[in-house]
């Protein structure tokens, strides 16, 4: 290590390691610890479970069709917020933070009451026959409700900074609009949209207040993963509550190291060879 | 392909208005537009490319008018200040952009011939699988170049094409454009801030200031036979004296210099520091040595007239008057202008 | 003299062209930007406007007397001041740790830098049951701690300090990410010169560091307080749901809903939407100063482009 010249590290540093220590790592360790501690037959028994199967099935499922609707609703909404000028368009960028600011579980009585069979939008909806709350789509909306920043706002600066030179350079080879969108306004947002959808996969993977409202929570129906944590925490079988605990802690692991590993590889034409 | 402005008239909320320019460039021609930053250059590219739309008058192709034509229509091939490479593409990928996404259907092995053609052509043969980041600003240019090229472009246009590179790698691309101009014959348009790039590079330069055009000509009409004071300080190094006018004279204290057609009043004498002689004695305009610079190859120096204006000229480097010394300037080859 | 002698120009974007700036860019066709605006702000007003209107229009169905009472209820009370007392121990203290965070990564170069970034934002990636099942196995009676300190009689779960730790592993990241990026574009000249003039280490913080961050410090407080008074997921498993005791406000919500007392669980949900609303103001507020602007990548540790390690 290089001499220092400035000071503070040790008080910094030691402020750091012990609060990540003690806030962040310990707790982790320790359900680590105890899901190892269930040796492999009973971790594999619990985890693969048929009752945690299903949870893992519609929690991936609906999680995955919150990160679709996202991407779409989600580009559109940052394209529209920086190409477009409009009355109430800062309200409207400010709003988009909505979901992060509003507590899950205000955003899941909320969404249960607009949805339910006699809700605002529930009602038209049962009347042509589609269900919302306490089915999959319910957990659909309440997991596209929380993670809708995501996207946008991982987007929206690199459109902004996108030089619009490079549109005008598509426009003067011959290039229409849908080709410069698809040739090179899309490939260069590819990085921050890959960003934001595995965050937002994320979030809703991991998601509990929103969804639990909402759900109706029936076990190999709409039973999340999260919530049968929660349950089998309820009924002390803290044995089966670190094993799937430990199986989502574990799938954040591999999204992160995912999520990295993609945006290194869609950002590889910016290594210096 | 002849390219004619017939009073294009653009308005900015800012400053880089266009004021009723008409130009006509000759099919083939290479052709700077010359002028400082805010000049309107730019926005005259701009407009011949379909990137910005004229707020009047008319941009005619040939005898076609191309002012309503899209700018995807055009058939101009642009290559923009900072090039504008797709950095997600390879050099090969943006070279072929151009055809792929064209009406006309290109095999891919017509693509595939084309691309290693250009890269020839801009002598950059083997860095087709490269990516923009990977290569050098001067390499970027020549790709830039051959993308635009690639569409077979009615006019080449080029913004600054040379504003963001070192010295050297200018001088040597700069010849080069001119070769590579010589061998397409194609009708070529750019915009450049440096009076030297213009004057090395083009057929004709078109001298512009506050969104109009101050002279155009060869580089050896504007140098010769600048049009007015801003030209003369445009092209180059310039000393400035208040004269005044009199019967056909312009005098500087009682020197007096050949001012044929102008009208009595004030005027301005404009010469270059080449152009100016030190006398101990006799005829001349009396000054006073501030300062003397010594250079590789000369000495610049400094001085003030009787009047108190300062000029600046180069001697040999065997020049011996010292700050402080007295003495006459002899001018050569003077301009003389009406007042400012 | 615009005659459309050959011109494939449509009429229509001839009409246009004259004294109107910029040819269209892509995306500007006025069909194509009235179709997709109307699909935005459909989906704004059902997505994000609705639930924020119902949440006030369910608050108020019975009345502002009834609103007022349902507030009012001692056990509301009760979780309004739980809350309010979580986010005054919770935030100060994460406050602390991003600066100090945020000073280590970005004032120095140490082995680890990145491994310690990636822990930082490892919450994010967490779902906040994982977190408080993970503190029950620290704290609880099953946990490593859990015998100890039942011999010693400290409650830490399903008490106060349960709550507050649990809130702070959902928070960890908040102030640091906020704060990183923006001290790391600042790069070290300014606090080596006042080291360099003689200041000391605090005095530097305090008079060189501090002002040019402080915005984007109070965006990450504000952003931190807004999550830890909302925070459920976490503080449901480890505070014990114990009505009047250890209920924050959003837990007393859902106590209030499943009674079928809709209209107190949206007045008690209609307090932390305000406070939403306030945490939205002042985030626009802030960013008019320059906060939050600064592009950061998605993970800290993702991206070694956006952290190079800096030459001093």
């Amino acid at each position: 290590m290089k001499r220092r010249v400035l000071p503070g590290l040790p008080l910094a540093l030691g402020v750091t390691l012990v609060y990540a220590g003690v806030i962040v790592v310990l707790p982790l360790a320790a359900l680590i610890f105890k899901a190892a501690s269930l040796g492999p037959e009973d971790y594999w028994r619990i985890v693969s479970s048929e009752r945690a199967f299903a949870s893992y099935r519609v929690t991936v499922l609906c999680a995955l069709a919150a990160t679709v609707f996202n991407l779409v609703f989600g580009l559109a909404l940052a394209w529209v917020l920086v190409r477009y000028r409009f009355p109430g368009r800062r309200l409207i960028d400010a709003l988009v933070d909505l979901p992060f600011a509003l507590p899950t579980a205000v955003a899941g009585i909320a969404l249960t009451t607009l949805f339910a069979t006699n809700g605002w939008f529930g009602a038209p909806l049962s009347a042509i026959g589609i269900k919302v709350a306490y089915t999959p789509l319910g957990i659909i909306v309440a997991m596209s409700f929380t993670s809708l920043p995501f996207i946008v706002r991982t987007v929206q600066p690199v459109l902004e900074e996108l030089d619009p030179a490079l549109e005008e350079a598509g426009q003067t080879l011959g290039a229409s609009d849908l080709s410069v969108f698809r040739r090179v306004i899309l490939p260069l947002l590819a990085p921050a949209l890959l960003a934001g959808i595995s965050l937002s996969f994320a979030r809703s993977l991991g998601e509990f207040g929103a969804v639990i409202f909402i759900a109706g929570n029936k076990p190999f129906e709409t039973e999340i993963t999260a919530l049968l944590t929660f349950i089998r925490l309820e009924e002390y079988d803290y044995p089966a509550s670190a094993a799937i605990a430990s199986v989502m802690l574990i799938t954040a692991f591999v999204m992160l190291a995912a999520t990295n590993l993609m945006q290194a590889r869609a950002l590889r034409y910016t290594a210096r060879g | 392909m002849k390219i004619r402005l017939d009073t294009v008239v653009k308005t900015f909320e800012t400053f880089r208005a266009v004021h009723g320019v008409s130009l006509e460039i000759g099919s083939g021609e290479l052709v700077a537009l010359l002028g400082p930053s805010g000049s309107g250059k730019t926005t005259i590219l701009r407009m011949v490319a379909g990137l910005e739309y004229a707020d009047a008058g008319a941009i005619y192709f040939g005898e076609e008018n191309a002012t309503d034509i899209p700018v995807r229509e055009r058939g101009v091939g642009f290559v923009f200040q900072h090039y504008a490479l797709f950095p997600h593409m390879t050099v090969a990928e943006n070279i072929a952009f151009g055809m792929k996404v064209s009406r006309v259907k290109r095999s891919p092995q017509v693509i595939k011939a084309r691309v290693r053609e250009l890269l020839d052509l801009v002598q950059l043969g083997g860095l087709g699988e490269r990516f923009p980041g990977q290569i050098s600003g001067g390499q970027r240019q020549r790709v830039a170049l051959a993308r635009a090229l690639a569409v077979d472009p009615r006019v080449l246009l080029l913004d600054e094409p040379f504003g963001a590179l070192d010295a050297n790698v200018r001088r040597d691309l700069r010849r080069w454009l001119r070769k590579v101009h010589d061998e397409l014959g194609i009708t070529t348009i750019f915009v450049t801030h440096d009076q030297e790039e213009a004057l090395d590079l083009a057929d004709r330069v078109v001298i512009l200031d506050k969104g109009q055009i101050v002279q155009e000509g060869t580089p050896e009409e504007v140098c010769r036979n600048p049009a007015n004071a801003f030209v003369v300080n445009f092209l180059g190094d310039a000393n400035r004296l208040d004269a005044e006018i009199r019967d056909g004279k312009a005098f500087v204290q009682d020197v007096a210099f050949p001012a044929a057609g102008i009208a009595d009043g004030g005027g301005q004498i404009l010469f270059r520091p080449a152009d100016v002689s030190w006398r101990e004695d006799g005829q001349g305009i009396a000054a006073r040595i501030l300062r003397v610079i010594d250079r590789p190859d000369s000495r610049r120096v400094l001085a003030v007239t009787a009047a108190g204006q300062p000029v600046e000229f180069d001697t040999a480097p065997e020049f011996s008057h010292r700050k402080g010394e007295a003495g006459f300037l002899d001018i050569r080859r003077p301009r003389v202008y009406a007042a400012a | 003299m615009h005659g459309n002698i050959g011109t494939q120009a449509k009429a229509g974007e001839t009409g246009k062209a004259k004294g109107r700036g910029q040819p269209p860019r892509v995306g500007d066709d006025p069909l194509f930007r009235r179709i997709l605006l109307a699909f935005v702000l459909f989906f704004v007003a059902i997505v994000v406007v609705a639930p924020l209107v119902i949440i006030g229009f369910e608050a108020f169905s019975r009345g502002a007397g009834y609103f007022a009472r349902s507030i009012a209820e001692p056990d509301t009370r009760h979780a309004i001041f739980l809350t309010a007392m979580t986010a005054l121990i919770a935030v100060p203290v994460n406050t602390i740790f991003g600066v100090a965070a945020a000073w280590s990564i970005t004032k120095f170069d140490f082995r680890g830098k990145r491994l310690l970034t990636v822990l930082i934002e490892l919450p994010f990636s967490v779902s906040p049951i994982v977190a408080g099942v993970a503190y029950l196995f620290v704290y609880g009676l099953q946990g490593l701690f859990g015998p100890a300190l039942q011999s010693a009689e400290m409650k830490i779960l399903f008490a106060l300090p349960g709550i507050v730790l649990a809130s702070m592993f959902v928070t960890a990241p908040f102030v640091a990410r906020e704060l990183i990026p923006l001290m790391q574009a600042q790069g070290r000249d300014l606090e080596e010169a006042a080291t360099s003039l003689g200041a000391s280490g605090w005095r530097t913080f305090f008079s060189v560091t501090l002002p040019n961050i402080k915005w984007a410090l109070l965006y990450g407080v504000v952003l931190c307080n807004s999550r830890v008074m909302g925070e459920f997921g976490a503080v449901s498993v480890v505070s014990g749901n114990i009505r009047g005791q250890t209920n924050t406000l959003p837990l007393h919500i859902e106590l209030l809903y499943h009674d079928y007392n809709a209209v107190g669980a949206f007045a008690a949900a209609s307090i932390l939407a305000l406070l939403a609303i306030v945490t939205l103001v002042a985030k626009v507020v802030l960013e008019r100063q320059g906060a939050g602007r600064v592009r950061r990548p998605a993970t800290l540790a993702g991206n070694d482009a956006v952290y190079p390690e800096v030459k001093t």
